[in-house]
This record gives structure tokens, sequence and C-alpha cells, in this order.
């Protein structure tokens, strides 16, 4: 039985990780374009505003 | 590191720093919301080069911070202070792209997309509260008892309390909004079965008792919350191509202060200003002509398809589109309200009598909220009465809420409209009101405009033959001088026959009248009869002159083009048992040859707005269920008053607000296409109705007799609301 005291907590942390990551992306707004993030996989520029700073812009 | 501009569209280029690729861009993306000034629609974006081309123009510009294509959207978001969108236009289409500029103030998608945020973390934190209470309840169901049991039930209240807290706000708040308003809504009962569920659940946790409803509560929360979320999608993706629709017509005009003209927004145009309106341009203002001769097409407000000519003194309405030379207006009536002010009234009286349609799970709740609260009112009062024990009759009774709770409602109507309105979005339809795809359904009679409607309001130039051969380049040449409608006709029906155009000298346009030039010396004069000397003949529909010195003068004539597919839509929509009638505001004889080109027996021509709304209620008094099809300001009080609406996407945008459904394109067909479907969607409704009444007819017995444990409760409420989904999507 002591094995429950470990597993439950574990599962339930498990799943409140997996919780979180579902709010960050969502708070992230990953899913305002799914069409665009499918196809920007395929293009080999700087996807997003980050740059390393010492790039400047092409 | 190297810089790894200078990409081809996907090239296979790998990028020169692995590295720079490793850093985790996730935490900057957290703040992505890219400040956006400028929105431009990008109609014909649809791939990974499209977006990397259109990104690298944008940011190789002055003054632009950043350039983000939206793909699912098709419109791209530039952060450049001080720049404006019209700038940007040439540069998208020097490298191939079609843009146009929205208008930023018509677009809401912010809000929808908050919203929709909102309803998505709820469901998810349903969703993740559902398998974890999940786990515990299956070690329950499977044997668990003593302690465990309770500390089981414990983990699981300690989750389920905050979800339900936090994932059932939107159907607290609607409950009690309707509560308020003295209404049964469906979500009282669904916010009592959440309530008592975890309520009774906690005090039997408390007493250690064997069964709890957490999984239950938890559960019905996220099936119903998904159902919402469906429910708001159909909602929301045809809200935002509407506001598309209007926030495309960016609506500009030329103020002219002391003889410098200045582009200004239509918004802040006043009573007495000047304004000048150019060949082509829509008439932004209600007002007086001072300067100018032109013709005007008048279309959209009375639905005749033949210009009229105008000069100082005559008056313009917002709508009316000027053809031929520039026209200098003094503003009587500006803004929003002038091209509507007319009919603002008329449509608000049409608003008031046709009433809210109550959609079929709008009546369905109607009884059954109140049975639910009946039933389990019954079951607490049964157990109390025999058993004396509260504690037990109450248990029962959250059974009896749960079990019954209206998923199927909830979830099925929902999914049942975002597959029909999914599927008439790919065939160009634009589903506005939830409700319309049902009332669509019940249609027997369907009034069509002419004008923009069924016709394209574009002429078509039908007696070329009686030309001499020799004369059509300079015909063609002639038209080319200029953009009236007639003229752009000639030139579009020659190009197509391939015809050089011959060399003229001086074309000038002669507002009002037609286009004069000289060829090889000899005048060559294209335009009214009157005005070339020919006795202005009362022909059946518009004609123009060519008269060339030394030659005959020759009449041209021109039909009305139909829109494409207008036939198929009549003659489909005839197949399918409707009456089909045409309302139009333009004259006897191009009514007339319309309807017989269509096969439309019932016609009407010179109807005025205020007739069109009156045969439409008279109609709808008759008993019949009317689709009103129309795109014109006159047809606006029509498309309110009746049953259901529809209006082409190039109608004005009073008439789009007015009507319940959009066609995109050019074609009629999908019409006939979206009355079959409104039917096999209403039968799919009703379907899910029967299955979920059949579910509840089965288990509310055992419900009410106290049988029903959580396992058995978890076990329906699953079946029957996967079924009913299921179900929905055949319609796929």
């Amino acid at each position: 039985m002591a094995v429950l005291f470990i597993l439950i907590p574990v599962s339930i942390l498990l799943g409140a990780g997996g919780l979180a990551a579902f709010l960050w992306s969502l708070k992230a707004r990953q899913y305002d374009d799914p069409k665009g993030d499918a196809a920007r996989i395929l293009s080999d520029e700087w996807d997003e505003r980050p740059k390393p700073p010492q790039n400047s812009d092409p | 590191m190297a810089d790894i501009s200078a990409p081809g569209p996907y090239g296979a280029k790998l990028s020169a720093c692995p590295a720079c690729d490793a850093v985790p861009l996730a935490s900057r993306v957290a703040e992505s919301a890219i400040k956006s000034d400028l929105v431009l629609s990008l109609p014909t974006a649809h791939c990974a080069t499209c977006i990397a081309d259109v990104e690298r123009a944008l940011r190789a510009q002055p003054g632009v911070n950043s350039a983000r294509v939206n793909l699912t959207l098709r419109r791209v978001m530039i952060d450049a202070p001080g720049r404006r969108a019209e700038e940007f236009i040439p540069i998208l289409q020097g490298i191939g792209y079609e843009a146009h500029e929205l208008d930023l103030s018509a677009l809401s998608s912010s809000a929808a997309g908050r919203q929709g945020r909102d309803l998505l973390m709820r469901i998810g934190v349903a969703g993740f509260a559902m398998m974890n209470i999940m786990i515990l309840s299956v070690a329950v169901w499977s044997g668990a008892s003593g302690p465990t049991r309770d500390m089981f039930h414990w983990i699981s209240a300690l989750i389920a309390l905050p979800t339900v807290a936090f994932a059932g706000q939107p159907f607290f708040a609607s409950a009690w909004a309707s509560l308020r308003a003295g209404r049964l809504g469906m979500d009282v009962p669904i916010s009592l079965a959440l309530i008592l569920a975890t309520a009774i659940s906690v005090t039997e946790t408390l007493q250690s008792g064997h069964h709890a409803y957490f999984d239950a509560a938890v559960m019905l929360c996220f099936f119903l919350l998904v159902g919402r979320y469906l429910d708001f999608r159909s909602r929301a993706v045809a809200r935002s191509a509407a506001e598309e629709l209007t926030a495309l017509e960016v609506s500009r005009a030329v103020l002219l202060t002391d003889g410098a003209e200045s582009i200004v927004n239509v918004a802040d145009l006043r009573p007495g200003d000047l304004i000048r309106i150019r060949p082509g341009a829509r008439v932004a203002a209600d007002g007086e002509i001072v300067a100018g001769m032109s013709e005007i097409d008048r279309s959209f407000l009375t639905g005749e398809s033949l210009p009229v000519r105008a000069g100082p003194g005559d008056d313009l309405s917002a709508g009316d589109v000027n053809l031929t030379g520039p026209l200098d207006l003094r503003v009587r009536a500006a803004g929003r309200d002038s091209s509507l002010s007319r009919l603002a009234t008329l449509v608000a009286s049409a608003e008031a009598s046709r009433g809210r349609y109550a959609s079929l799970a709008e009546r369905a709740a109607r009884v059954y909220s109140p049975a639910v609260h009946l039933l389990a009112l019954a079951s607490l009062l049964g157990w109390i009465l025999t058993t004396g024990d509260w504690r037990v009759a109450l248990n029962i009774a959250a059974a009896v809420l749960i079990i019954t709770c209206p998923c199927a409602l909830g979830l099925a109507v929902p999914a049942v409209i975002t597959a029909a309105s999914g599927r008439l979005f790919s065939h160009g339809m634009l589903i506005k009101d939830g409700t319309a795809l049902e009332r669509l359904a019940e249609v027997d009679t369907v009034v069509f405009d002419k004008t923009g409607t069924l016709s394209m309001g574009l002429p078509e130039l039908v007696s070329a033959s009686y030309l001499p051969l020799s004369l059509h380049p300079t015909l063609l040449a002639i038209a080319q001088g200029s953009e009236h409608p007639l003229c752009r006709a000639i030139a579009a029906a020659l190009k197509g026959e391939g015809v050089v155009p011959a060399q003229l000298d001086r074309v000038t346009e002669i507002p009002g009248h037609g286009v004069e030039a000289e060829w090889d010396g000899r005048l060559v004069r294209l335009g009214r009869p009157d005005w070339v000397g020919l006795p202005a003949a009362a022909a059946d529909g518009p004609v123009s002159v060519l008269a060339v010195e030394g030659h005959d003068p020759v009449t041209l004539h021109f039909a009305d083009t139909l829109r494409p597919g207008a036939a198929d839509c009549v003659a489909a929509l005839r197949g399918q048992g409707l009456r089909v009638i045409m309302l139009s505001g333009d004259a006897e004889a191009a009514v007339a040859r319309t309807a017989s080109a269509l096969g439309i027996d019932e016609f009407h021509a010179t109807v005025t707005p205020q007739q069109k709304e009156a045969e439409v209620a008279s109609l709808a008094a008759a008993g019949a269920r009317v689709l009103m099809v129309g795109d014109g300001l006159n047809d606006t009080a029509a498309l309110v008053r009746a049953h259901v609406s529809i209006s082409p996407a190039s109608a004005l945008d009073a008439a789009r607000v007015a009507s319940d459904i959009v066609l995109m394109g050019y074609d009629l067909a999908p019409i006939a296409e979206a009355m079959a479907l409104a039917k096999t969607a209403r039968r799919r409704i009703k379907q899910n109705f029967a299955i979920s009444v059949g579910y509840n007819v089965v288990a509310v017995p055992f419900a009410m007799l106290g049988l029903v444990t959580p396992l058995l409760a978890a076990l329906a409420m699953s079946f029957s609301s996967v079924s009913v989904t299921l179900n929905a999507l055949r319609l796929r």
C-alpha cells in the first residue's frame, strides 16, 4: 500500500505538468495559426522574432 | 555566428549554425503577440514559400519592425510605425501576391480569440481533472474499501472542487442569467447537476460513504465544455470571415478644401463638406452634385441595371457608383447613417415584427428542463416518504440529475451545426447565425432579387455581328477609352475574339455622353443614341451607338449577364418543389427577359424597397417560409423580414449584415446544395434527440430506483455523448 503514497502524487504531478504545458501553449498563442505553423517548419529562415541579437535583419 | 539569411524558397540549405536553431524559441514565443499596426488580407497565400516571400519582402522595407503572416486567416500583420498599409500593396503585388487593406476597426478577432482561449483553458483543466479522478475512481470501482476508498475520495474532492468551480463558470453564469430573466434554460439543470453532485459527494466523503460522483461531475463539465467550444468555433469562423468582408471596404473619400485634395476616412466627413468622386468610385455620402457631368450606376439602391445621367443639382446617395466623369459633391448626410438612414426605420420595423427564432435545441430544452427537475424532485420526495432517509434520497436525486443531464442537447446540436457549417464553408457559404440552417430547412418559397443577385449587373454585348468586320478594331480602340460598363463590355467581347485595337488620336471621354476620337482624320463617336444624332429609341435594354464619319451609325445591343449557376440554382430549387419568385426594381422588359432565361414564372418589376418588404411579409402572413436572396440596399428590409436570408459577397455591407448566410463565391449553385444539407442536418439533430431520449428512458427508471452506481452513471454518460457526436460527424 505504501507505494500508493508515491504513485498517486506522481500521477497527479505528471497530469499537472501536462496541464501546465497545455495552458502555457495556449497563452503563447500556439493555436492561433495552425496552418501557418505547419508550413513554417519547411522554411529555413528564422521563424519568430528571436534572432540572435548580434545578427541584424536580412 | 554565421548569418542565415538569403535562403531559397524551401531550399535544402541547412542552417550554418545548428546552435542557433537549438536556442529555445519557446521562451520568446511566449510574448509573441506582435504589435500589429497594419493588417493586409492575402487571399492567395497558401504555403511556406508564400509566408517566406511575403515576410522577407516586407521586412526589407524601411520602417518595418516586423511582419508576420497568419496563414489560417490569410492575413499579414505589419508593425511599421508611421507607414500606411496601401504603401505595401504594390510591393506585394510586385512579387505576385494579391493584397487588400483591411480596416482594423471592423475586425474583432482579438476578442473572439480571447473567448476561444478561455474556453479551451477550461476544457484543458476539466480534462486533466477528469483523467486523474477517473484513475482514482477505477480503483474504488474495482473494490478499494475502508480508509483507502476514503483517501481516494478525498484526493478526488481536492481535484474536483476547484475544477468544478473554475470550469463550470460558463454554465453557472448563463444559468444565473436565465433564472434572472425568469426562464429555465438548458444551463439550469446542468448547473444544478454539477453543484448537487459535487455537494453530495463531499458530504458522502465526510461520512465515509460508498459512492462519490466527483468523476461524473467533472466528466459532465468536460463534455459540455467541448460542446460549447464547438458552438463557439463555428460562430467565430463565420463571424471573422464576415468581418473580413466588411473590413475589405476601407472607406476613404477625397475631400476638397479650397481646391486642394486630401484623403480622409468616410467616418470623418461632415455635412457641408465638399468631396470629389472619381470615375469608378462608390459615392461615400449623400449629397448634391455641384460640379461635373457623369453617369451613375444606382443598382445597389434601386435595382435598376441601366446607368442614369447626373449633373449639377442632382442628388446622389451613398452606395451609388460614379461611372464616367469626376463629380464634386456637397455632403448632406455622412457616415454610416447616410446610406442606411432612409431604410433604417424600415429595417428596424421588419426586425421587430420577425421576432426571435427559437432553435430546436431551445424548444427541446423548454420541455426538457422542467421534466428533469420534476423527475429529480419526485425521486427525492418518493425516497423520503418511503424510507425517511434524507441521505439516500438526496443521493438518488443527484444520480437522476446526472443521468438525465442534457449532454446530447449540449454536445449533439453544436456538433451537427459545426459539421454542416464546415461543409458549407468549404462550398463558399458562410453561416452567420447558428439557427440559420434550421430555418433554411423549413423554407418553401424562395424570393430572388434580380440585379446583382441573379444577374451580375454587368452588361454583355449581344449584337457585334451586325457590325462590319472592318470596324471592329476601331470599336475596340474607342471602347478602351472609357471605364463605362458598356464600353468595358464591348472591349471584353472584342478582345475575346482576338481583335487588335486600331490606332486612334485624341480620344476624349465626354462625361454623360460617350467617347469621341479621330481615326484617319475621321470623327468617331461611341455613346448615347441622341448624342450621335439618332433618336433615343425606346429599346428594351441598354444600347450604345457607334458613329464613324462615312458609315451608317451602328446600334449595339446589350443584355444583362446572368450570374454563373443562376439557372442551375433556380432549376434545382424548383426541382425540390419550392416556389420561386423574382422581385426587382428594374424595368419590366429587363426583368421579363431575365425571368424567361431562368425559367421563373412569377416576377414583379419596378418594385420599391417598401413593396419588396411588404411582399415578403404578405407571403409570410399567408404561411409561407420565405428565403430571401438579395444584395442591394433596396433588399435590406426584405432580407430582415424573411424567414432566412442569403446575400452574395458582392452585396453592400448593409445587406450582408442583414442576412443570415453570405455566399462567398460568384456561383449561386451552393444555395440549392445548402437547402439539401440543411434538411439533412435537421434530421440529424432530431435523431440525436431521439438517441438521448432513448438513453434516458432506459437509464432514468434505474436511477430513480436507486440502482445506479457512479460507475453506471459514468458509462451511460460517456456512451450517450460519444454516440451522438459520432452521429453528428456522419454529416461530414
